[in-house]
């Protein structure tokens, strides 16, 4: 890992937050979109 | 339009319309603060102005349900909204019976609950001239929110979410206002924008409200 | 022909289905370049390695504005021309606009802290973005509020134009209140603003990476949503048969 000196904390917290909420954003995005076809599939019809 | 505003002036002013609800709740407020922050004159001197203004923010939007819950509840709105007053009339009069019933009262208490909170006196005319130019603003606004949340079952909590940001123009120079009174400074520039705040509110906000409320009537 | 055939929901679901891949592959590959580039880049001689938290604040807090004016406008587009898939559309950024909204202030304040000293000053940008957030959850509250979906894109598309008002008005009632009282802890370094080189590039990429991030992303929970109002659709005729 390169050396992050004394500020390695607050700029890993940084990142993990940020790769935290895009992550779970990206994959309620996916699912809930995953979830939709499935449901519409199921009635016959998706397109 | 006359005889809307005295309807709803006796509907609120009657036992249970709330009547004084904003006023009582504004003390409450104001006893509750030194007992949370302590009586240390240095300490509530200070924040009075700010805590003063919070209060009549809050003290307002206990009141803002009422303006339409009632009426759509039994099924007036629906006829205010064919009557011959445009939809627009009808919400801005609502919104005076409002601050009549709820921010006047609050602009003529304010002083009071000041000295309870060790407002410097001079600032005084400061606090009282801010709250009567910017309560009218927080009545149209809070009416605006109502209209939106109208008939949704617990629109409360959601109310006060709609509402509180929209009063932060109007309370960040209503307490800038007080605290520039209170340092003897002058107050012009910011009470021009208030009122430019509130002026603009009270001119277009009814148009937004009547479009809510046509959308919750259909 | 004009951008108003993707008003036909059909066509709009087709058309995003071939664009998706290259914008989620584009997305990937500037976020990962932007910020790996980034995070190799060297130190600050003042900030030290929390320069590197720039390619994700400044990024995060252009999209969160950006995201409400793409609402702005759609939500206007909803009003003058009933389009669903523009009402859609704006009940879609909004989760994505709140996510990134949280990102700039709480990168932001991991940033000031080591910085400025403190996590949190009530300057006028830290505030108006604060003030954003409580819009957009407003916004979102609204739409879940309300059961009837052309109701619930008629008063969030009011609250978003009202909002919008706002959001400006404090902005600038901050600023004003702000001045001359103390040199604020704002944060001065914006994108391009006495930034070297170095940074430069690997920001701008990330920004493009965000951005591909959200066009993929709003577009996705578009047709999320254009899906779930076809099964509503085809649930309430079953009902009625």
């Amino acid at each position: 890992m390169i050396d992050l000196g004394r500020y390695a904390i607050p700029v890993l917290s940084a990142y993990a937050v940020s790769l935290v909420l895009i992550g779970g954003l990206v994959w309620h995005t996916v699912a809930a979109n995953a979830r939709a076809r499935r449901a519409l599939e199921e009635h016959g019809r998706d397109g | 339009m006359i005889a809307l505003l005295v309807r709803d002036l006796r509907l609120a002013t009657r036992a249970g319309g709330g009547f004084g609800l904003g006023v009582a709740f504004f003390l409450i407020l104001s006893a509750l603060v030194p007992f949370g922050v302590g009586p240390d004159r240095a300490v509530l001197a200070p924040i009075a102005p700010g805590i003063l203004w919070v209060g009549a923010l809050l003290a307002c939007l206990l009141s803002l349900d009422r303006i339409f819950a009632l009426d759509h509840e039994d099924g007036s709105l629906d006829l205010l909204a064919i009557a011959p007053l445009p939809l627009e009339g009808a919400v801005a009069v609502k919104a005076l019976a409002h601050w009549v019933t709820t921010g006047l009262p609050l602009v003529l208490a304010a002083p009071l609950f000041g000295l309870l909170l060790h407002l410097p006196p001079r600032a005084m005319p400061a606090l009282v001239l801010s709250l009567a130019v910017g309560t009218p603003a927080l009545s149209m606004l809070g009416a605006f929110g109502a209209a939106i949340t109208v008939g949704l079952r617990r629109g409360g909590l959601l109310l006060s979410l709609l509402v509180l940001p929209l009063y932060v123009p109007t309370l960040i120079f209503g307490a800038e206002i007080t605290r520039r009174g209170a340092e003897g400074l002058a107050i012009a520039t910011p009470l021009v924008f208030l009122a430019g705040i509130t002026l603009a509110v009270l001119a277009l906000i009814p148009l937004a409200a009547a479009a809510a409320l046509r959308v919750n009537l259909r | 022909m004009s951008i108003w055939q993707y008003a036909n929901p059909a066509r709009f679901m087709r058309t995003t289905e071939g664009v998706l891949p290259w914008l989620v592959g584009g997305a990937v590959i500037c976020c990962v370049t932007g910020l790996v580039w980034g995070f190799l880049t060297p130190d600050d001689f003042r900030q030290g390695s929390t320069v590197k938290i720039v390619f994700l604040h400044v990024p995060a807090a252009m999209m969160a504005i950006n995201i409400w004016v793409m609402m702005l406008v759609a939500s206007l587009i909803w009003i003058i021309r009933r389009h669903h898939v523009s009402a859609l559309a704006a009940k879609a950024a909004a989760p994505i606009g709140a996510v990134m909204t949280v990102i700039a202030l709480a990168t932001g304040a991991i940033w000031g802290q080591p910085m400025w000293g403190s996590w949190w000053e009530w300057d006028p940008r830290l505030t108006s973005f604060l003030i954003l957030f409580l819009f957009y959850v407003g916004y979102i509250a609204l739409w879940s509020a309300v059961e009837d979906p052309d109701s619930a894109a008629d008063l969030t598309g009011v609250l978003c134009l009202v909002g919008s008002v706002f959001a400006l008005l404090s902005r600038y009632a901050v600023l004003f209140c702000n001045q001359g009282l103390h040199q604020g802890a704002s944060l001065s370094v914006q994108s391009g603003e006495r930034m070297s080189h170095v940074y430069r590039y690997p920001l701008y990429l990330a920004m493009l990476g965000f951005f591909l991030m959200f066009l993929a992303l709003v577009l996705i929970r578009t047709r999320t949503e254009i899906r779930r109002r076809r099964l509503a659709a085809l649930q309430a005729r079953e009902m009625r048969a």
